[in-house]
């Protein structure tokens, strides 16, 4: 399960694990095709991000930042290149597969929550567990853990509409990690939230990074929420600059 | 939460459009049920014991065409005959009515109870219908909607014969799949339509049933190449040819049926289709979250599939409840006395619904397996 400050406190593991590579990027390229046009939205990009890293991906709109990311995430293939995720190849893997390395290796942070709206926020965090073969006694342990880390166990029966965007997007965080994946991956998590909100959630994400291990890649605009980050690169037309 | 949960949340996270798509699919099957037990009303011919032993006799040309009175002495003669009457249909209004509300028939009194021997009538009764030649014998449901008594006297004017007949009520008779005609005497109608020597047709009740065959064809045969040719059939027979007419009415009922079903068709789907294109971007983020297409499939196909049968269980049990415990002939104002929903008709209806869950189902399952989750994720966005 993740591992909170307690659980690594007085060791070294995290900087140690963080030499470890947990995502190889060669080569990627993304052409799209609109109407006759191609648009190359990412081209012959090479990274390599480390384990517990917490990397942000800054550029202007169009840069191709949200396609690397998804890609790295398995939800978007790429034209040509290599990806491999913690030694997988995700741009190999078929739907279903790739369905499966999502449900336990990925943890999804969105701009705009997409928590379902029917759903309390328990049961949004349970959502991903319902795919495992998890007992309901486990399944509730792991709920109640993600929820505390994020720091809403006292609205673990609240919908949605019944929370603050903050509490929302902390929600969405504890979704993200209740299947404990290496990878999480947040496209502008704090682009509709206020700054004191912001704040909090950047935090849980370099805390998730540094104390968790887990290796966290944001997409910004945002230099103030880039500066969480323990690193950055800039992507500008698809090119990697620096 | 389980899946099951997951699925009636999304189910009901409109109610109001739930509650109309449930509701336009209960209404619709009900109509189709109320159609189909219509129809199977009308065409299906009476099953009762007492039919097993009856041949009905009628003109070889037409059920229209009279038959002569003389025949009866030559089917009485016939090994195996129990006892003849003649059985002719008088055609009469009642009151001031515009049209007919049940049927008056011809017979004899003296073997009528002997040829219909389902219907229930108390002996002092019987023998006062018997005795008096102007007296009629009233079905139950008729004497209850006119509120007869014995003794009223009723008046029918007769669309066949050129006559008025003034009845007087003798007696009451219940127990039989139809419980609404008027008999009387047929000499009566004799004398008072100047009709002597013509009937509309023999009902001959055999002395068992092995007689039947063997009964069927000596009559055929008797008058055989005579003036009046005849055709002698069971009761079934007889009433499965009557209700061979309704051809038409079976093909507008059916088509009635396929239009009902089409259109409940047309009104899922798109109903299903809107409440998935509402969620696109939530299915692409269950897709995200690892769920697959066929995971993503068993939710829409369970979600429609549900509604559908909420609405069939509305709508066939509804019907059910209603033509079970209601009072179809109070309903119906006397045109129908039974209206039976039947095993196979709730079973075609509920097939109705299935099929309906699943078809509405197709089209948005095909188009969230299309939808990837990047697209699924900016649709919305």
């Amino acid at each position: 399960m993740i591992q909170t400050e307690e659980s690594v406190a007085g060791t070294n593991e995290p900087r140690e694990a963080a030499r470890e590579i947990a995502v190889v990027i060669r080569g990627l390229s993304k052409i799209y095709q609109q109407g006759e046009i191609d648009v190359t939205a990412l081209d012959n990009i090479s990274l390599d991000i480390a384990r517990g890293e917490f990397l942000a991906l800054m550029g202007p709109s169009g840069s191709g930042k949200s396609t690397l990311l998804h890609i790295i995430a398995g939800i978007d293939r790429p034209t040509r290149g290599e990806c491999r995720v913690q030694n997988i190849d995700v741009t190999r893997l078929n739907e279903s597969e790739l369905a499966d390395w999502r449900n336990q290796q990925v943890g999804f942070v969105f701009q705009t929550f997409n928590l379902i709206p029917v759903l309390s926020a328990y049961e949004n965090v349970e959502l991903p567990l319902l795919l495992t073969r998890l007992g309901s006694k486990e399944r509730r342990a792991r709920v109640g853990t993600a929820l505390e880390l994020v720091g809403l166990s006292d609205r673990q029966k609240h919908l949605p509409r019944q929370l603050s965007g903050g509490q929302e997007q902390r929600v969405a965080i504890a979704r993200a990690l209740v299947t404990d994946p290496s990878l999480i991956v947040a496209d502008e998590p704090t682009g509709n939230l206020d700054s004191h909100s912001a704040h909090e959630v950047l935090s849980i994400l370099q805390t998730l990074s540094r104390q968790a291990n887990k290796t966290v890649i944001m997409v910004t605009h945002d230099p103030k929420a880039a500066a969480f980050a323990s690193r950055s690169i800039h992507l500008e037309k698809g090119e990697l600059i620096r | 939460m389980n899946i099951g949960t997951f699925v009636v949340k999304n189910a009901f996270r409109n109610r109001r459009r739930a509650a109309l798509s449930i509701l336009s699919v209960a209404a619709s099957l009900f109509l189709f049920v109320t159609l189909l037990v219509a129809l199977r009303e009308i065409t299906i011919p009476p099953e009762t014991v007492g039919a097993a032993t009856r041949i009905v006799v009628r003109s070889r040309i037409s059920l229209a065409n009279l038959l002569p009175a003389r025949q009866r002495s030559v089917i009485e003669k016939i090994p195996g005959v129990e006892a003849v009457s003649p059985f002719s249909w008088f055609g009469g209004k009642y009151q001031d009515e515009t049209h007919m509300t049940f049927a008056q028939f011809a017979v004899d009194p003296e073997k009528f109870d002997i040829i219909f021997t389902e219907g229930k009538t108390s002996p002092d009764q019987m023998a006062a219908f018997k005795a008096d030649r102007t007296a009629c014998i009233v079905g139950k449901l008729t004497a209850n909607r006119y509120h007869l008594k014995i003794g009223d006297r009723i008046s029918l004017a007769s669309t066949v014969y050129p006559c008025t007949l003034e009845l007087k009520v003798a007696a009451f008779y219940s127990g039989t799949i139809d419980d609404r005609n008027m008999m009387f005497h047929d000499k009566y109608l004799d004398e008072a339509a100047s009709a002597k020597g013509w009937i509309g047709t023999w009902w001959v009740k055999t002395k068992s049933i092995e007689d039947m065959p063997r009964v069927i064809a000596a009559i055929n045969k008797a008058f055989a190449n005579s003036s009046a040719e005849v055709r002698a059939e069971t009761e079934r027979a007889f009433q499965l040819n009557f209700v061979s007419m309704w051809g038409n009415i079976k093909i507008l009922v059916h088509s009635l049926c396929s239009v009902v079903v089409f259109t409940l068709l047309l009104v899922s789907a798109s109903t299903m289709s809107m409440a998935i294109r509402e969620r696109f971007r939530e299915l692409a983020v269950l897709k995200a979250l690892g769920f697959r297409r066929r995971e993503l499939f068993g939710f829409i196909l369970a979600e429609s599939f549900g509604l559908a049968a909420l609405g069939g269980l509305f709508g066939i049990g509804g019907a059910w409840l209603l033509y079970t415990y209601g009072s179809i002939t109070a309903m119906t104002d006397g045109i129908f006395v039974s209206f039976e929903v039947t095993p196979r008709i709730m079973g075609q209806a509920a097939a109705i619904a299935a099929g309906l869950g699943i078809a509405a189902s197709i089209a948005p399952s095909i188009s969230v397996a299309r939808m990837s989750v990047v697209t699924g994720l900016k649709t919305l966005d």
